[in-house]
């Protein structure tokens, strides 16, 4: 066949083999991903959604750092016993500020898509330091060393800018207010009302029952409990969202 | 003065390390730091200890570089043993969630610790060390680039070090299978870019004048990992003296773009390289050419067109929108075929010696890592269709289908390949012991089966009892029942594993005693003396 006699030309080239095999492999990959930049219906419309405050960022990068992604997926699918047992299915506008995705692959234990308002602060509290004493069956490892751990940070506001950097609408008030922001949030006393006017629907409260200081665990169940919270879907349109 | 450069560079980057171990912003990354300036620290000492002011002796241009490949042979194996161990840890962890001690050796900490051991560290120290040897043979030339390749070895294996502890001490970026944090990524960018130097440099000084199909395989995992690498990793720092990055991709785009890479890290790295294994080391173990010459063409571009497309079917009825999640499925199902085709070519490869499968317990364990190879690319398209991934996504069927290519393909044909490449890079007539080899096969084989098939009942049940209504239209199961049913199978999963895990302990034991230069008097294996008896 002559195609296979002038293959020995590729076979005798280092140069062309390399260059010939990298555009090959290049092709799927812009053909898949590159439109999701810029065709308007990847991310449906919607009302709600907001970029992380502090102490739900801090509480992710939690989430994000002990990977509770390798068991916990966060992406509820448009099926009839998933919608019944977890909520309405995920839509890509609710993972829109998500640096990175945390959608999962893996179910050992529930989606935790839609988690925010499901159980008390009190209920994670005792599930993350010591599962089984809520849910027996659980085979979760305990977590309550953040019950122990201070919020360490120094500055949190460079946190929010990296995520503005990289596409997350942060304004310069949300910045400039990042630190007392993620102290206010954890304190049921304190002035919040413009932690409430940055961030809607912001959940506000002393988390884990510690009010002496602000904890990982105050953080992490900051973000458990507005999961699935912001979206609006009174105002969504269904339809107007498929594709 | 012998290692000169490498003492100064390597004192002055420990010296670094020491400044970000006090500067860091986050503890995690003033840990890591420590962890980094005592390995580099360590390193310097030991090459203090072995420098001499001799004029080195001169290097034989025309003799192959095989120091750096027998160290990486080592290394495969060490890491293989640790990385299988963590694995039956996290196996044992998730039967009996008593065994998790946080914060350090939580499942969530260990998981990317197994994974990344066992693909990157066992996997990548095989890749990298049957890819120096194989590409230096066929090409008759010694290793480009003088010392190039003890940079690649060591770099890679401090990559692994700083991503192993990493994962312990929190510093993750949790993306499946790309877990380090952005500093480690940029240096494996470093090492990875020198190793397609040091592979494409050799190929270039060939004497051969055809390149070998084996290098065809390994310079395009080499070249797509760095592709899909540098790509999947682009982050932002919080602070370039912290550990926090956050992904330049967000939701739906960050998500296929992770697994545009997530699944062609199992295309390219436990593929396309493993390939270029078998088509160096299964000809060479069995004595015979490779069995298509056209065939090889035609699979070696068809598979690496077809596989960077798969991606989207690990996102099958996720808000990833419908169009990419079925143009994923109907080529996933198109690799179905290429794949084949590898299978062919290296099974094939055998007609005129399958008799050798009863006397030669190395060509048993690449035929086994074939057939494992040819069961995975056929249940992965399936799994890939749409009505079936339905059922199979987030349950344990994926993870048995991983661990039927990655314990049976992947492991399987590099410990075929060291059991050849071993007494030849020591100069040993043979093995210390075939029969251990035979040991090592039946303990790997049972236990691969093992694990299969109870992740295929623990994964369709699960899949199944989710979905289950009642006649009253009720679903059937709590989210934790299911949980509860499946502790039986955790046990037994694990115990596969543990089976996996002795038959690796059996062969690090036979391949150090060969290092050593033992030799075990034992009998002939069956089968083989007397038939050589009868053909004089």
């Amino acid at each position: 066949m002559r195609l296979m006699n002038r293959h020995a030309v590729i076979e005798k080239n280092a140069t062309l083999l390399l260059v010939g095999s990298l555009l090959v492999v290049t092709v799927g990959g812009i053909v898949e991903i590159a439109p999701l930049f810029y065709l308007d219906n990847t991310i449906e419309k919607v009302e709600g959604m907001r970029p992380y405050s502090p102490l739900e960022l801090a509480g992710r990068d939690i989430y994000v750092r002990e990977g509770c992604y390798l068991c916990h997926s966060q992406m509820i699918r448009p099926f009839r016993d998933e919608v019944e047992r977890y909520g309405h299915y995920s839509l890509a506008a609710e993972s829109m500020y998500d640096h990175p995705f945390q959608w999962g692959s893996k179910r050992t234990g529930p989606d935790l898509a839609r988690v925010g308002d499901r159980y008390s602060n009190l209920w994670h509290v005792e599930h993350l330091t010591d599962p089984r004493s809520v849910v027996p069956e659980s085979i979760m490892p305990s977590y309550g060393f953040l019950k122990d751990t201070p919020i360490a940070v120094k500055d949190f506001s460079t946190h929010l800018v990296a995520n503005r950097r990289v596409g997350a609408p942060y304004t310069d008030d949300m910045i400039a207010n990042a630190n007392a922001d993620l102290m206010t949030q954890a304190d049921p006393n304190a002035d919040t009302s413009g932690l409430e006017a940055r961030y809607p629907k912001a959940k506000i409260g002393d988390f884990d029952g510690n009010p002496q200081q602000v904890t990982e665990m105050d953080a992490l169940v900051a973000y458990l409990q507005m999961l699935g919270t912001l979206v609006d879907f009174k105002n969504y349109d269904e339809t107007a969202g498929y594709r | 003065m012998k290692f000169g450069k490498e003492i100064v560079l390597l004192s002055l980057f420990a010296f670094a390390a020491l400044v970000a171990a006090g500067a860091g912003v986050d503890e995690p990354f003033r840990q890591h730091m420590w962890v980094l300036f005592f390995a580099l620290a360590g390193f310097t000492a030991i090459l203090l200890r072995n420098t001499e002011f001799k004029p080195a002796a001169p290097i034989d241009p025309a003799a192959y570089m095989d120091g750096p490949i027998r160290y990486g042979a080592i290394a495969t194996m060490f890491w293989g043993v640790i990385g299988m161990l963590v694995g039956v840890v996290i196996a044992l962890q998730l039967a009996y969630p008593d065994l998790n001690i946080q914060p350090w050796f939580n499942f969530g900490r260990l998981r990317p610790l197994h994974t990344s051991g066992v693909v990157f560290a066992f996997g990548g120290n095989a890749l990298l060390c049957t890819s120096l040897y194989v590409v230096q043979r066929t090409c008759r030339a010694r290793l480009f680039g003088g010392d190039l390749g003890w940079f690649v070895f060591w770099g890679y294996q401090l990559f692994i070090v700083m991503a192993a502890t990493g994962y312990l001490l929190g510093i993750t970026e949790s993306r499946e299978y790309a877990e380090p944090e952005w500093y480690v990524d940029i240096w494996l960018t470093i090492v990875w870019v020198a190793y397609l130097i040091l592979f494409l440099g050799t190929i270039l000084k060939r004497k051969e004048p055809h390149i070998y199909v084996a290098n065809w395989f390994y310079l395009s995992f080499i070249v797509t990992i760095a592709m899909l690498h540098v790509v999947n990793n682009l982050s932002m720092p919080a602070s370039f003296l912290g550990s926090k990055s956050y992904s330049a991709f967000s939701g739906v785009q960050d998500a296929l773009t992770q697994w545009w890479y997530g699944h062609n890290a199992v295309g390219f790295f436990l593929t396309a390289g493993f390939l270029g294994m078998m088509y160096y080391f299964v000809p060479k173990q069995a004595n015979r050419p490779v069995y298509s010459y056209r065939l090889s063409i035609v699979h070696f571009w068809a598979i690496i067109f077809l596989y960077i497309w798969a991606g989207p079917h690990h996102l099958h009825y996720t808000a990833l929108p419908d169009w990419a999640q079925t143009l994923g499925m109907v080529f996933s199902i198109m690799l179905w075929m290429p794949s084949w085709g590898g299978m062919i070519n290296g099974l094939m490869t055998l007609s005129g010696a399958w008799d050798k499968l009863r006397t030669d317990p190395i060509i048993r364990m690449m035929v086994m890592a074939i057939a494992f190879y040819g069961m995975s690319t056929f249940e992965g398209p399936m799994m890939s269709i749409k009505t079936v991934n339905s059922l199979s996504h987030y349950t344990d069927w994926t993870i048995g289908h991983v661990h039927s290519g990655a314990l049976g393909w992947v492991g399987m044909i590099s410990f075929g390949a060291l059991y050849y490449m071993v007494p030849k890079l020591w100069n040993r007539e043979r093995l210390y012991s075939l029969r251990l080899v035979t040991w090592h096969f039946w303990l790997a084989t049972l236990g691969i089966v093992v694990y299969a098939s109870v992740m295929w009942v623990s994964g369709i049940m699960q899949g199944l009892m989710w979905r289950e209504y009642d006649e009253q239209g009720f679903l059937v199961y709590s989210f934790a029942e299911t949980v509860a049913a499946m502790h039986p199978y955790y046990v037994m999963r694990a115990i596969g594993g543990a089976m996996y895990l002795s038959g690796a302990l059996i062969m690090a034991w036979n391949v150090a005693m060969t290092i050593l230069g033992y030799r075990r008097e034992e009998d002939p294996m069956p089968g083989s003396v007397p038939a050589l008896q009868l053909a004089r």
